[in-house]
């Protein structure tokens, strides 16, 4: 009974959203019928609709190799993100050794880097899957580091107190404390990770949406390549709402106290 | 004797300056006795705790549980702060038995004597809220639940009421009382507060400015149980106005 309230107040807090974007895909819509642009400069919604129906099958064959990719890349990323970071909290010499190289790999160019990996390992899928976990791994890696510092002294004190080990603070208290911070991370790299992934593709491969993308694009099939974004964005926001649910799920309480902060 | 401790001094780099914060403190505190350390803010009273607790370690001095000397170890006493500190990340009967999951006791024990306890402490139906959904008393409680489940018969505890309103905190020295009662804990009590000092303990120990030295050892005569309104009687004025002059002094 609760539930559908909140559902039903949900879905109002939506609507001027929703009403907004079929203002906007009806402007779209009219403007193009009204001064007839040309399909390969700027196709109609309706026309975009129809691209995505009638290549459905080749854009689902294309997402399955990309979903591939991203599944893959984005678990890497979170199992490496976890093992550098829970390494560099345990052990601060570790910290200072890694930390430095964590923060300079961020500001080495993506799209500078993809095109050597490529090069030198072909255009499989293994390069993907590195481009991707180069992308996911600084959001994860940082916001778990910087979950796991507890800085609350007195916490710290009561649980020396009580005799805890190292070990037994990191499995008791800066674990914990550090899961929204982690889950935080894991949204953004999400939604990085799809991006990455089409990225590695446009670069060189023979399978992907990027490809579908790019293809559509060489081939002035505007209203394919317009399919492929809704596809693309799609895939994002799955992702998304994956990490989201799993955040409810698995955080009970935090999610209770950010409601209450709403 | 259950706690003492000998000629414990500690001194801090504070600014780039060397401060003493305690010197040459001698303590004993006799079994199942409920003492309380009042002082001035900066007399190290907190750091005094931290030091049996096994947290920080002293500059000169050793720390004595039964005889065993006990300097530097931790585990040895339960400890209570004045902020409840509850893992916001585990229901109110997980931050509990914390304690007892830490010293790895039987979880099937410790399932129980939990149970027991929250429903002595009319705790019962909260037991599954996480820390955000309970009130400031109910928090504060379930603080000293955990320092009482933790197991060890020497508490200290750190102006645990110290942040509560007045109605709560007679209620909570109600049950820190009755608890003490039944199982005839040792405690230390540090606290602000010079009636609530009056009202609980066998025996107060006044402390001075930096660096702290004890001032005083009172004796408080009341019989027990106490009634909250002998903090209006007469009697009770001398001894007020006493260690009021030695604070102020």
């Amino acid at each position: 009974m609760l539930k559908k309230v909140v559902n039903i107040k949900n879905l109002f807090h939506y609507t001027p959203a929703m009403l907004f974007l079929v203002i906007l895909i009806s402007v779209w819509q009219y403007t193009v019928n009204k001064y007839e642009v040309p399909p390969w400069l700027l196709p109609s919604p309706l026309k975009v609709g129809q691209a995505l129906w009638e290549t459905k099958s080749l854009i689902w064959g294309h997402a399955q190799i990309t979903i591939l990719e991203i599944s893959t890349g984005f678990s890497l990323a979170i199992i490496l993100g976890i093992l550098v970071s829970t390494l560099m909290t345990l052990f601060p010499f570790a910290k200072r050794i890694f930390y430095p190289f964590l923060i300079f790999s961020q500001t080495v160019p993506l799209i500078a880097v993809a095109p050597l990996l490529i090069l030198w390992l072909g255009y499989g899928l293994l390069p993907k899957f590195i481009i991707i976990i180069l992308v996911c791994f600084f959001p994860i890696a940082v916001s778990l580091l910087e979950g796991l510092e507890v800085s609350d002294r007195d916490l710290l004190n009561l649980l020396r107190s009580m005799g805890a080990s190292k070990w037994q603070i990191f499995y008791y208290v800066r674990w914990p404390h550090a899961l929204p911070s982690l889950f935080a991370g894991l949204k953004i790299a999400a939604t990085y990770s799809v991006m990455a992934a089409v990225i590695a593709e446009w670069l060189g491969a023979s399978q992907g949406l990027g490809v579908y993308l790019t293809r559509s694009s060489n081939n002035f099939l505007t209203d394919r390549v317009f399919a492929a974004i809704i596809t693309i964005s799609a895939l994002s926001f799955l992702y998304y709402t994956i990490i989201m649910l799993l955040t409810k799920l698995l955080l009970p309480w935090y999610s209770q106290i950010s409601q209450n902060n709403d | 004797m259950t706690l003492s401790v000998s000629n414990l001094s500690k001194r801090y780099l504070e600014n780039n300056q060397e401060v003493e914060v305690f010197h040459n403190l001698d303590i004993s505190l006799e079994r199942g006795s409920f003492v309380s350390l009042i002082g001035p803010s900066g007399s190290g009273k907190s750091t005094f705790l931290n030091i049996i607790a096994g947290i920080e370690l002293p500059d000169t001095g050793k720390v004595y549980l039964y005889g065993k000397d006990i300097t530097g170890t931790s585990g040895n006493v339960g400890y209570m702060f004045q902020k409840d500190l509850l893992l916001p990340f585990r229901t109110l009967e997980q931050n509990v038995r914390l304690g007892c999951d830490l010293r790895g006791l039987d979880k099937k024990t410790t399932s129980d004597s939990t149970r027991k306890w929250l429903e002595r402490f009319d705790l019962q139906e909260f037991a599954n809220y996480y820390p955000h959904q309970l009130s400031g008393g109910m928090r504060q409680r379930g603080a000293l639940l955990r320092t009482i489940l933790f197991g060890q018969s020497t508490l200290l505890l750190d102006e645990p009421f110290g942040a509560l309103d007045a109605l709560t905190r007679r209620e909570m020295q109600y049950w820190l009382l009755s608890i003490w009662n039944e199982m005839q804990n040792t405690v230390l009590f540090v606290t602000h507060d010079i009636e609530e000092a009056i009202l609980l303990s066998d025996q107060i120990i006044v402390l001075s400015k930096r660096p702290a030295e004890i001032v005083e050892i009172l004796d408080v005569p009341f019989p027990r149980p106490r009634n909250p309104e002998l903090i209006l009687s007469t009697e009770i004025l001398e001894i007020k106005k006493k260690l009021f002059h030695l604070l102020n002094a």
